[in-house]
């Protein structure tokens, strides 16, 4: 996240040096060409235009990328045929409930206990509005849709350094950081500090605007008033009749704030990908996969772990053996393949494309991330807390607190993310046994909502580097491997052409996978159209 | 699961009585930008373990990671302390995370440990030299 933000920055300020320089078409056009004010590259369902002739392809994997590219080319006219390695359909689009049973590799075996209804997503939990073609496939498939929230005004920020450990509630740390900033910028402004910077005309444009997004009194301070109060919350808030009246509230200082570091937390909303309006499946993310399955009934063969993809002139040939008994080795093939294995996966499987590509399969390791479902007998968020779906974002190896955006107010149990880390602490949650990492969670939430201790029931902890069918979270692409390899990877070689997450601009979003198939089979839609 | 591993009684005791204690005593979970323990078993059981497995074993599934115990590639050393900071296919490199302290006590520890017998010992130096 916080490199995201800085990468934001720097692009932000060189597109600002261009701007200046160079007027605002060469602004816009360096925007497109960074990939930033660019259409959506989704314009509605795909056509496929062309008669395959009866060409058959196998496609490799039963994720999204794998799901849609079946559904799209058998439309389009193809025998199509899905190998998949585990005994369900939708790879990382996959949510655990109650009764399921989760093997990781090592062995380590978890029994979800969760309530009926009660879920976790362990892997993709939201969809921004702007992720079209994950919205499009939703509304052709019938999945209902929520909105997913990602900013609680009213959900904490802690830090176990700040505030003697105290969470604090956004609406402060957001109003107050936001007050002291235009304050200080006010006072510059009208004490004539910043006059080579600003003009005299919109020095005063600048001063009204920056009492109006600060709450600023008339002198430019931000201080306790009902201006600030509309902003940060009340003390008492307003009420009705004789003992109505409200009681304004304290703003915390900037020397505490700048020192919290709590504001790191605070431009997380003003990511592209997280802007409001964001969605989530009814019932968990593994609708989508399940929508997409029923379409595909009889077409994939679950179990299956290929184990090598041979190409020669005319044909594909994989072998592929039974997930969990091994046993014979038995082989498919086709016309043409689509392989959507994870390349920490794919990297380990004999497959004969041509150099370049092979070397760009080799080149993306996975990153680490570790989710982990917590269920409470009752919604002390709710009740104690007045928190009602959203995130707590805190410095403790849990990194966040994910409130379900479901079901508010319901009487009874309901399961929350209990951490959800990437970096350092991703690794040293997956290294811990399953039942350790939900204890160490219960026990660092616990810092912030007390109520754990009493109200906690049972948990279910998945580290991704621990899921047999991807050994990951996502590819990690860097500026110099995507320069390396991204086309490589992408090319069509022979018959054979990859899809998937990996294979695409938008790493860790389902967008990207789906957009990435939709990619693959048009390009090779028209190289089969053409040859026959 | 391993005899290093703390108790979780003996963790929560320990959370609860310092209050706002994030990190274990033995330096795991103390930040999020960089790998803190220097021993080379605790750098092991809180990273490598992950995916090399407890017993160092490895694991498969529909890849695999690999077995680090009797492992004859580890025996020129130069090749571990090239994959540790740099990664390895699916593996990420973790040469930003760890110092070469780190990386020199991580890959010594595993190269004598698990029925691997390699007596030397390679020194931050010779990390230092590898990046
Ligand atoms: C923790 C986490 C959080 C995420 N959050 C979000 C989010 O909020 N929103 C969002 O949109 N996206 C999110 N994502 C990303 C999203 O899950 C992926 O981008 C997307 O699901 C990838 O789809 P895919 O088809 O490319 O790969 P996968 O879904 O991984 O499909 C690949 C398939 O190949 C199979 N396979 C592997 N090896 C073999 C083999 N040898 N033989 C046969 N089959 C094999 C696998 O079992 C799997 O089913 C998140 C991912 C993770 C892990
Ligand atoms: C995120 C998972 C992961 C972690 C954590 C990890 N490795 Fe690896 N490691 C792998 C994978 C996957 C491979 C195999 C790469 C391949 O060949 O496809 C590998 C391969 C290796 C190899 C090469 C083995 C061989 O036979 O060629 C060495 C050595 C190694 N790892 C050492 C380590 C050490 C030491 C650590 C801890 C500092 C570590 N790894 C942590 C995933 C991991």
């Amino acid at each position: 996240m916080s490199d995201s933000e800085q990468h934001g920055t720097s692009r932000r300020d060189l597109l600002k040096l261009i701007g200046t320089v160079a007027g605002s078409a060469a602004m816009y056009q360096a925007m497109t060409s960074l990939g930033v004010a660019a259409e959506s590259p989704y314009s509605g369902p795909i056509k496929l235009e062309g008669d395959p002739k009866g060409a058959s392809v196998l496609i490799l994997g039963a994720g999204l990328a794998g799901l849609v590219a079946a559904l799209e080319l058998r439309k389009a006219g193809y025998k199509v045929q899905l190998l998949e390695y585990a005994d369900r359909i939708g790879g990382r689009c996959w949510t655990l409930r109650g009764g399921d049973r989760y093997t990781e590799l090592g062995g380590f075996e978890q029994q979800c206990a969760f309530d009926k209804g009660l879920y976790l997503n362990p892997g993709p939990w939201r969809i921004p509005y702007h992720h079209h073609a994950m919205l499009d496939y939703c509304k052709r498939f019938g999945v209902a849709l929520e909105p997913f929230v990602q900013v609680n005004y009213n959900a904490y920020l802690h830090s176990h350094r700040a505030f003697a450990g105290k969470p604090q509630r956004l609406r402060h740390v957001l109003s107050d950081f936001n007050g002291h900033v235009a304050e200080l910028l006010g006072k510059a402004v009208s004490q004539n500090k910043l006059d080579e910077m600003v003009t005299q005309e919109d020095k005063e444009i600048l001063l009204a605007a920056l009492r109006r997004w600060g709450a600023l009194n008339r002198d430019y301070t931000y201080a306790a008033n009902g201006f600030t109060s509309d902003r940060r919350g009340y003390e008492r808030d307003p009420g009705g009749g004789l003992a109505g009246a409200p009681t304004v509230s304290q703003p915390v200082g900037l020397g505490d704030l700048l020192k919290s570091g709590l504001w790191r937390h605070l431009a997380t909303g003003n990511i592209y990908e997280f802007h409001t309006t964001l969605f989530q499946p009814v019932g968990g993310m593994d609708m989508i996969a399940k929508a997409l399955a029923r379409e595909l009934q009889g077409l994939v063969q679950l179990d299956a772990k290929v184990t090598s993809i041979k190409q020669d002139a005319q044909r594909v040939t994989v072998t592929y053996q039974n997930s969990k008994s091994g046993g014979d080795v038995r082989t498919a093939s086709a016309d043409w393949c689509i392989c959507t294995i994870p390349l920490s996966i794919l990297s380990q499987i004999d497959i004969n494309v041509g150099n370049e590509m092979a070397s760009a399969i080799s080149a993306v390791p996975y990153d680490a991330s570790c989710k982990i479902g917590l269920q409470f007998k009752r919604r002390f968020w709710e009740q104690d807390d007045a928190i009602y779906g959203g995130i707590s974002y805190t410095d403790l190896p849990i990194s966040l607190i994910g409130y379900p955006n479901t079901g508010y107010s319901d009487a009874g149990k309901a399961v929350l993310l209990g951490a959800y880390t990437f970096g350092p602490y991703a690794y040293e949650l997956t290294a811990l046994p399953p039942a350790e990492r939900v204890k160490r969670a219960v026990a660092w939430g616990a810092e912030i909502h007390p109520q754990y201790e009493a109200e906690f029931e049972n948990g279910i902890a998945v580290g991704w580097h621990r899921v047999p069918g991807v050994q990951g979270c996502y590819g990690l692409w860097s500026e110099e491997t995507r320069k390396a390899h991204y086309k490589n990877l992408c090319q069509i070689d022979g018959r054979i052409a990859l899809a998937g997450e990996h294979a695409s601009y938008l790493p860790a979003w389902q967008e990207g996978a789906v957009l990435s198939a939709l990619d693959t089979i048009s390009r090779l839609h028209q190289r089969v159209v053409a040859s026959r | 699961m391993s005899s290093f591993v703390p108790s979780t009684s003996l963790l929560l005791a320990m959370l609860v009585a310092t209050g706002a204690a994030a990190q274990s005593a033995d330096g795991t979970f103390s930040s999020n930008q960089r790998f803190v323990p220097k021993n080379g078993e605790v750098l092991y059981r809180s990273i490598c373990q992950g995916c090399h497995m407890p017993d160092a074993k490895g694991a498969v599934g529909a890849g695999k990671f690999p077995a680090l115990a009797r492992n004859e590639k580890l025996e020129a050393n130069g090749y571990p302390v090239f994959v540790v900071l740099n990664g390895l296919r699916g593996m990420p490199g973790f040469g930003l995370y760890l110092d070469d302290e780190q990386v020199a006590a991580v890959v010594n520890y595993v190269r004598s440990h698990f029925g691997n017998n390699y007596r030397d010992n390679v020194s931050a130096g010779d990390v230092k030299a590898a990046r």
